[in-house]
């Protein structure tokens, strides 16, 4: 993440734009500015909404007195909640403390840009060009600041030479049921519908999710994510649908629902499974309505957002047991994707793991080159429960625990050890290229010793554990029984050669 | 149980990988048991703020944003996170004390002058 400085500034001529600024200080009153002007004009604000940029109005102290939509949904606070608030409490910047480029700005009179980056609400960081360009009222003097928020993560990614390795970003896989997703994608990209990602947990359903938003139209304005399955019902409701103040003991002010901040873009919820049934109908009247009412208000408000679900859960099962309404079934269920689990991904296992080592081996900072054999063998079969996911935490663990060049099966989680083995997820001869060591992968009995001790391999080996389990008894007849040295003949450790003869019964 | 808050000035930091500043207070029945310690950082590191929570077998931390990466980190060591929340330190250790503390919170309208630059 590059954390701009000042040094990158430009400045250009200041659009001063006095109408607007007599507008907000006719009504504001210097220094502790409020909304009040933005109530009064309500047109400024639709203006500011229909930008697909975040826009902060604030006051000569940096507080905030208003945000357009885009940046109450990538901050995930309300203009009304973020008023009167030090803009840095509010969009997490980098600056911090460190207004000067602010400052610039309002002493120069000119606009200033800059970039950085801010913590959004889904605790990613977001790369921003920051643009700050002051008005002043020309009756009063009085100075405020337009404050411009520009996402520059595809700016930065192509700058840094990044390329997207999949048909999609964030998603990988050569197998043939990924193939079949990514031929779908750009299908539903280019529609409107609902649509209803089904898949084991951790197969990816929300990086499918946001693929499917950003491929399409509503790319530029927001993906709101919301979990059906994190929140009580009643949290749920307000945190969906929005509520004004006084809705309830605690609501304070208003504040808008997700629904709202996610005008003009997508909202994905995820474990739709878990939505309460009276939710359930509420969700139901907004997709046919495209409108609602937030949790104790009068006023009903109208939204046009795209709506993905994501569910490990068989609906049609639930609908059968009577935990998911079938109207509601039906509608989501307009467009459906299934993400396969991993251990049916043949190939793919290989191919992810490239991808993981090499991005935690960067991420931090180790020269990790490869995988060994025996760790690779025992990656290729276990059978991942928790999918790409457990995949990712499995080389995540092993590159952390490394500290030499390649990561052997001592590297790996003791429970990824313990696992039964299944059959190889991987075809010989299908699998893309790996920083693993080919040789011994290809010949393991060419490498060790003990392999040219027992050349007598059975050309009728079932599988690597038959010859894994050869080049154990040939290490021990060479080394007359004695574990140590067949230990070091398999240059390996001597808990895994106890760990490797207790699982091929050896022991 | 021990709470963490991460400070700039006497406010929740904005940032966790931003961050020079901790409080780190005992509960103790529901009280602060002894005087809450100020732990001033070499610098900002998400990395080095996880191992001082693990380290001082925190239960609790208190911040504004923080990474998903590291967020998760916490919780897989069985500290919870109470994030993106905007106020006095004070304040929200107060809330927290009572279970009273929920992420996103605002917990004032206007912020105090002394802490913006």
């Amino acid at each position: 993440m590059i954390h701009g400085t000042d040094r990158n500034n430009t400045k250009h001529e200041t659009d001063h734009r006095p109408d607007i600024a007599a507008k907000i200080h006719t009504t504001v009153p210097a220094p502790t500015g409020t909304g009040e002007a933005m109530n009064q004009y309500p047109e400024l604000l639709e203006i500011l909404n229909g930008v697909p940029h975040g826009i902060a109005l604030l006051d000569q102290d940096f507080q905030i007195i208003e945000m357009n939509r885009f940046l109450e949904a990538l901050t995930g606070y309300s203009g009304e909640e973020a008023r009167g608030i030090y803009y840095d409490f509010i969009l997490r910047t980098h600056f911090q403390q460190n207004s000067h480029f602010l400052r610039q700005a309002g002493e120069t009179g000119m606009a200033c840009n800059t970039e950085g980056d801010i913590l959004g609400l889904n605790r990613k960081k977001i790369p921003v060009r920051f643009t700050a360009t002051p008005i002043l009222s020309p009756r009063t003097g009085q100075a405020a600041m337009v404050l411009a928020l520009e996402d520059i993560t595809a700016i930065q990614e192509t700058r840094a030479g990044k390329k997207e390795i999949g048909p999609s970003k964030g998603l990988l896989g050569h197998s043939p049921k990924m193939q079949e997703v990514f031929e779908l994608l750009p299908i539903l990209a280019h529609t409107d519908s609902s649509v209803l990602i089904t898949g084991e947990t951790g197969t990816g359903k929300d990086i499918l999710a946001e693929a499917i938003h950003h491929a399409s139209k509503r790319g530029k304005y927001p993906f709101i994510k919301v979990n059906c399955g994190a929140l009580p019902e009643s949290l749920l409701e307000s945190e969906l649908f929005g509520h004004v103040r006084g809705a309830f003991t605690g609501a304070h002010a208003d504040k808008h629902g997700m629904f709202q901040l996610a005008q003009g873009g997508t909202i994905f919820l995820t474990e739709i499974g878990d939505l309460p049934l009276p939710l359930q109908v509420k969700l139901l009247t907004v997709l046919d309505d495209r409108e609602f009412f937030p949790l104790g208000s009068q006023k009903k408000v109208k939204v046009d957002v795209r709506l993905i679900t994501g569910t490990h859960r068989d609906l049609r099962k639930l609908v059968g047991e009577g935990g998911f309404r079938e109207d509601l079934f039906f509608r989501l269920n307009v467009l459906r994707v299934h993400l396969p689990p991993l251990r049916e991904r043949d190939g793919d296992v290989r191919l992810l793991i490239d991808h993981f080592l090499q991005m935690f081996a960067a991420n931090f900072n180790k020269n990790i080159q490869k995988i060994s054999p025996q760790a690779l063998q025992r990656l290729t079969k276990y059978r991942y429960p928790g999918n790409v996911r457990e995949l990712r935490n499995i080389i995540e663990y092993g590159v952390n625990i490394c500290r030499g060049e390649v990561i052997e099966l001592d590297h790996l989680p003791p429970y990824v050890l313990d696992e039964p083995l299944s059959p190889p997820l991987s075809r010989p001869g299908t699998e893309p290229s790996l920083p693993i060591d080919r040789q011994t992968d290809a010949a393991p009995n060419t490498q060790h010793p003990a392999a040219n001790s027992h050349k007598g391999v059975p050309d009728n080996a079932a599988n690597w554990s038959d010859i894994e389990k050869q080049n154990i008894l040939g290490a021990l007849m060479q080394s007359g029984g004695n574990r140590s040295e067949a230990a070091k003949v398999l240059a390996w450790g001597r808990t895994t050669l106890w760990r490797k003869m207790k699982e091929y019964s050896l022991a | 149980m021990k709470i963490l808050i991460t400070l700039q000035n006497n406010d929740i930091a904005p940032r966790f990988d931003l961050t020079t500043e901790v409080l780190i207070a005992r509960i103790t029945r529901g009280k602060i048991s002894g005087a809450p310690r100020t732990i001033l950082l070499p610098g900002p590191s998400s990395d080095e703020l996880c191992s001082l929570a693990i380290k001082e077998e925190v239960a609790l931390v208190i911040c504004g944003g923080i990474e998903d990466a590291h967020f998760q980190y916490l919780i897989w060591k069985k500290i919870e996170v109470i994030d993106r929340i905007i106020g006095p330190a004070e304040e929200a250790l107060a809330l927290a004390m009572v279970k009273k503390l929920q992420s996103g919170a605002i917990l004032r309208t206007r912020p105090d002058r002394s802490t913006t630059p």
